[in-house]
C-alpha cells in the first residue's frame, strides 16, 4: 500500500508540473498547428476549420479503435459542449454551467465548478453551455444568467465575474468565448425574448469589458433606418455562436441570429441590419469592417450563427458558411462580397436571386394566419453544429436536415423576459419524415461531393483529420468514423445517448484520441 | 465554492416559486387535492381567474400555437402526439386548477413536458398558462347527446371477426404488434380514429420514445431477408443506421446487424390491412369506436 502511495504522489507532482506550463498564450493559439495535440480554442484554430493535423487513426485502423474512457457529468438534457486539450488535461463545461478539468488520459477529475445560477434564467433552447476559452493560467464561460466569468485553469476557483446583461430580460450566454489577444470575445444568447444582441469583449487579465458592439444599430448609426419605428430596441439579433479571427488582418468574423420576434414581420420592417450576419470587426476596437446579411427580413428563425469558416484557395481569402437558410455562402472575406450561395438542402422559400448573387426571399414563404408549409424549417438545413473543413480533401463537411414546417403567424406583446415569437411552427400534417446527412461540400462549386444519410436528423458536430477520417454523431447515439474522401463508413460505437455535441481530436504520451460528449457524458476513443 | 456541485432548481419549480404567496398557497393545496383527492369534483376556488374572458381566450389561442400546437395540433383538435383537447372529457385533467397542474408540471410518463422544457418554448408566465386554459375551455365541444354505435357489438367485433386485438391490445387482451388501444378513446377524435382505420398507413402511430431522443420511433414497416435467407416482415421498434429491432407478426422479437442481412427495406405503408367498406361497415366501425370511446372514458 505504502508504494501505491507513493505513487500517486508522483502522478499528483508530474500534474502540477504540466499544468504550471500549461499557460497558453495568444502565439499557441496563432500557430495551434504546430501543437497537434492540443485543441486550444472552440474550433481547433482560429480559423474555424475543426481540422486536427492528427494521422495516428486513419482509415486503416480506424475499425480498430475502442473506448478508451466516459465521464459521467451528472447533468441531465443536451450536452452540447466542445471539450479543450492543453497538455494533457481536459477543459469541458456541462448543462447549468458546470465546467470540469480531466486527465485527458483517463477522464480523471481534477477540478469541478458549478455556477450557483438564479431559479429565473431564461435560457430559450436547454440550459445548455457549448464550452470554454482558455488564455494564460485562466479558462473563460458565459454563463446563462449574462456573466461572464475566469476559472483558475488550475483549480476552478472564480478569477473574476463581469456582469454583461441583466438576464432577467432574456439575455445569456450559451457559446464557447474565443480568446483573442488578451481578449475574450463573446457574443449574447436571446433572441427568443427581443433582447438587443451585442458582441462583447473583454480583458482576459481583469475582466474588465473594452468593447462592446450592439448588433441593432442605434439612432444615428448606420443601418438603423433598416428597421421599422422603436423595432430597433428588442431586435434581437443575438450572437450566440463561435465566430472565427484572422490574424493577418486583426479581424474577428461573428455571425449573429435572428431579429426579433423571430417569426413576424410585422412591426420591423426593413433588412433588420445586422440579423442573420456575417459581422467583419477589428477585434481591438469592436468596429466593423464589413457585414453581409444572408437572410434579409427573417421570418422563419433563420439565425446565421453557425460557424465561418476560414478557407484559402490559390490567391483567394475566402470565408465559407453553410447557412441554416439551405444556402452556403462563400465571400472574398477581404471585401465580405459574395463569390456564390448554392442550395445543400431542401429549400422552397427562394426561387431567384438579386443582382448580387444573394437568394432573395419568395413573397409566399412569409408566415400566415392559417399557416403554409416553408423549406427548411425552423431548425433551420443546419444549425449551431459545427462543421469542419478539410485543406487535404478541400471539402467542407456539415450536418444537414431536410425538414419542413407549417409556420402561422401568432401576435405577443412585447413585454420584458417574456417569450416574443409573434408566430409557431410545427410539423406540417403531411410532411415527409424528416432526413438527416452528412453532407461533404466542394466550396469551389457548391457540389455535394457525397452524403451520408443518418438514420433520422443529428443535431452533432463534425470533426476532420489529417488522418483521412470525419467523425460525427448521431440521434441514436452513435460515434461514427467515415473516410474523408467517400463518405463510407469505418467505425460505429453505440454509446447509448444522443449527440448535440461536437467531437475534437487530442494526443498525450504520444497516442491520438477522439473525443464527444453524448448523453449526460464525455467519450474519448483511441487506439487499442 | 468552486468544487462544490449543488443541485440546481428545476425548471419546473420556476413559476411556483415566482408566485404570490397566494398563488403559491393555492398551487400547493391544488396538488394535494390532485394526490389525496382526484376523484372530487372541482372546488369554486379551483376556477381559472380569467374564465369566460374572451380577450384571455384570444391571447390563449396565440399562446397555445406557439407552446401547444406542435402536438395538440393547431385548434387544439389533437395531432399526431398529443390529444384532442376539445373533448370535454380529458384523461389528466378536470378542473381548471388540473389542467394549470398538468401544463405547469407536465405528466410524467408521457410526452407531456413541464413549462419551459419542449425545447421550443422558454415558458409560460401563470397568466398565460390561465389564458391557454381560457382557450382551451372556449373550444371544447359538447360530446352528442346520443351516443353513436353499440359498444357490446363493437367489443365482440374487436376481439371477434375484425380481428382488431390479433394486433392491438386494449384493458390486457390483445396482440402487441401494434399499438396498446385502451386510452386512445379518450384522447384521439372520432374523425381520428376512422381515418387510423380506414387509412392506416397516412399516419404511422407513435412508438417507443426513448428520452434521449427527439423523435420517437414510429410503427415503419421492415421488411429483411437475413444471411440464411429467412424473409422477416414486422414492424420496427427501434432502429438506428447499423441495427434495428423488430417484432414480426408472431411477436417474435429480433434484433439484427443491417450489415448482416441479405437485404433490409423500411416503408411507411404499414403493417395494418386498410379497412375498406367491404371490408367493415361504416355502422361495424361505429360499433368498435364506441367500444374504445367506452373504455378510454374509464
Amino acid at each position: 500500500m505504502r508504494g501505491r502511495n507513493a505513487l500517486i504522489v508522483v502522478l499528483a507532482f508530474s500534474f502540477a508540473a504540466t499544468i504550471a506550463h500549461a499557460q497558453v498564450t495568444f502565439e499557441r493559439i496563432v500557430n495551434s498547428g504546430k501543437e497537434p495535440q492540443n485543441w486550444l480554442t472552440y474550433s481547433g484554430d482560429y480559423s474555424g476549420r475543426r481540422f486536427s493535423p492528427l494521422d495516428q487513426i486513419n482509415p486503416t485502423n480506424a475499425r480498430s479503435m475502442v473506448a478508451k474512457w466516459v465521464y459521467q457529468t451528472g447533468a441531465t438534457g443536451k450536452l452540447e459542449t466542445t471539450p479543450l486539450v492543453v497538455d494533457g488535461i481536459l477543459y469541458a463545461t456541462a448543462q447549468d454551467d458546470r465546467a470540469f478539468a480531466l486527465d485527458a488520459r483517463t477522464g480523471r477529475p481534477i477540478w469541478m465548478y458549478q455556477r450557483q445560477l438564479p431559479g429565473d434564467i431564461r435560457p430559450c433552447c436547454g440550459r445548455v453551455n457549448r464550452g470554454l476559452a482558455i488564455l494564460g493560467d485562466k479558462v473563460f464561460l458565459g454563463t446563462l444568467d449574462a456573466h461572464v466569468i475566469a476559472l483558475d485553469a488550475k483549480t476552478g476557483n472564480v478569477a473574476w465575474d463581469a456582469v454583461a446583461a441583466d438576464y432577467q430580460k432574456g439575455y445569456s450566454f450559451t457559446v464557447a468565448p474565443l480568446a483573442v489577444k488578451n481578449l475574450v470575445v463573446i457574443g449574447v444568447s436571446g433572441g427568443e425574448y427581443g433582447v438587443r444582441g451585442f458582441i462583447d469583449a473583454y480583458d482576459a487579465t481583469t475582466g474588465a469589458r473594452k468593447w462592446r458592439f450592439y448588433t441593432v444599430p442605434g439612432p444615428d448609426e448606420p443601418g438603423h433606418e433598416t428597421w421599422e419605428g422603436d423595432s430597433w430596441k428588442v431586435g434581437g439579433a443575438p450572437a450566440w455562436n463561435t465566430g472565427t479571427y484572422d490574424p493577418a488582418t486583426n479581424q474577428i468574423f461573428w455571425p449573429t441570429g435572428n431579429p426579433a420576434p423571430s417569426n413576424r414581420g410585422e412591426g420591423r420592417a426593413g433588412d433588420n441590419l445586422y440579423s442573420n450576419s456575417l459581422l467583419a470587426l477589428n477585434v481591438d476596437t469592436g468596429q466593423m469592417n464589413w457585414s453581409f446579411q444572408f437572410t434579409k427580413h427573417d421570418e422563419h428563425d433563420w439565425d446565421a450563427t453557425q460557424v465561418p469558416i476560414m478557407i484559402n484557395s490559390d490567391s483567394k481569402h475566402m470565408i465559407a458558411q453553410a447557412n441554416r437558410n439551405g444556402f452556403f455562402y462563400v465571400l472574398d472575406r477581404s471585401t465580405g462580397k459574395l463569390i456564390s450561395a448554392t442550395a445543400y438542402g431542401k429549400i422552397t422559400w427562394s426561387d431567384h436571386k438579386d443582382a448580387e448573387g444573394r437568394p432573395v426571399a419568395n413573397k409566399e414563404a412569409s408566415p400566415t394566419l392559417a399557416g403554409h408549409t416553408v423549406c427548411p424549417g425552423a431548425l433551420g438545413t443546419t444549425n449551431f453544429m459545427a462543421p469542419a473543413y478539410d485543406p487535404q480533401t478541400s471539402l467542407f463537411y456539415v450536418t444537414a436536415r431536410d425538414q419542413c414546417d407549417i409556420f402561422s403567424t401568432a401576435p405577443q406583446p412585447y413585454e420584458a423576459g417574456h417569450a416574443y415569437y409573434g408566430s409557431a411552427y410545427f410539423p406540417s400534417d403531411e410532411a415527409e419524415p424528416y432526413r438527416g446527412f452528412l453532407k461533404a461540400i466542394d466550396p469551389a462549386t457548391g457540389e455535394i461531393k457525397w452524403k451520408f444519410e443518418h438514420t433520422s436528423p443529428t443535431w452533432s458536430g463534425v470533426l476532420s483529420t489529417a488522418g483521412g477520417l470525419v467523425f460525427t454523431g448521431d440521434a441514436e447515439g452513435n460515434f461514427i468514423a467515415l473516410d474523408a474522401a467517400t463518405g463510407k463508413v469505418l467505425w460505429h460505437f453505440q454509446m447509448g445517448g444522443a449527440v448535440y455535441a461536437a467531437p475534437i481530436a487530442f494526443a498525450v504520451d504520444g497516442k491520438e484520441y477522439v473525443a464527444i460528449a453524448a448523453g449526460s457524458a464525455v467519450y474519448a476513443f483511441g487506439l487499442p | 465554492m468552486s468544487l462544490t456541485i449543488h443541485q440546481s432548481p428545476r425548471d419546473k419549480n420556476k413559476f411556483v416559486s415566482s408566485a404570490l404567496p397566494a398563488q403559491r398557497f393555492f398551487l400547493a393545496s391544488a396538488y394535494i387535492c390532485l394526490l389525496l383527492l382526484a376523484a372530487i369534483p372541482a372546488a369554486a376556488d379551483d376556477r381559472n381567474p380569467l374564465a369566460g374572458d374572451a380577450k384571455a381566450a384570444k391571447a390563449g389561442e396565440y399562446e397555445f400555437r406557439i407552446n401547444c400546437a406542435l402536438c395538440h395540433g393547431l385548434g387544439a383538435r389533437g395531432g399526431g402526439r398529443g390529444p384532442d383537447l376539445t373533448r370535454v372529457q380529458k384523461k389528466h385533467a378536470h378542473s381548471d386548477a388540473e389542467m394549470f397542474q398538468v401544463i405547469s408540471s407536465g405528466i410524467p410518463g408521457t410526452a407531456m413536458p413541464s413549462n419551459g422544457t419542449n425545447g421550443q418554448g422558454v415558458g409560460m408566465t401563470d397568466e398565460e398558462i390561465w389564458q391557454i386554459i381560457a382557450y382551451i375551455r372556449s373550444v371544447e365541444v359538447k360530446a352528442p347527446a346520443k351516443t353513436i354505435g353499440n359498444v357490446a357489438h363493437g367489443k365482440e367485433l374487436f376481439y371477434g371477426d375484425a380481428n382488431c386485438s390479433l394486433c392491438h391490445m386494449v384493458e390486457g387482451k390483445g396482440g402487441r404488434l401494434g399499438p396498446e388501444l385502451t386510452s386512445v378513446g379518450g384522447s384521439r377524435t372520432r374523425e381520428a380514429m376512422i381515418d387510423s382505420v380506414r387509412n392506416p398507413s397516412r399516419h404511422l402511430a407513435w412508438g417507443l420514445t426513448e428520452s434521449t431522443k427527439e423523435f420517437p420511433q414510429e410503427y415503419e414497416t421492415i421488411t429483411v431477408v437475413t444471411a440464411n435467407g429467412k424473409k422477416i416482415k414486422g414492424v420496427a421498434l427501434n432502429e438506428d443506421s447499423f441495427s434495428v429491432q423488430m417484432m414480426d407478426s408472431s411477436e417474435q422479437i429480433y434484433l439484427l446487424e443491417k450489415d448482416k442481412l441479405r437485404s433490409f427495406s423500411k416503408s411507411r405503408e404499414s403493417i395494418m390491412p386498410t379497412y375498406t367498406l367491404d371490408a367493415l361497415s361504416n355502422k361495424d366501425l361505429d360499433d368498435i369506436i364506441a367500444f374504445l370511446t367506452s373504455v378510454g372514458a374509464k
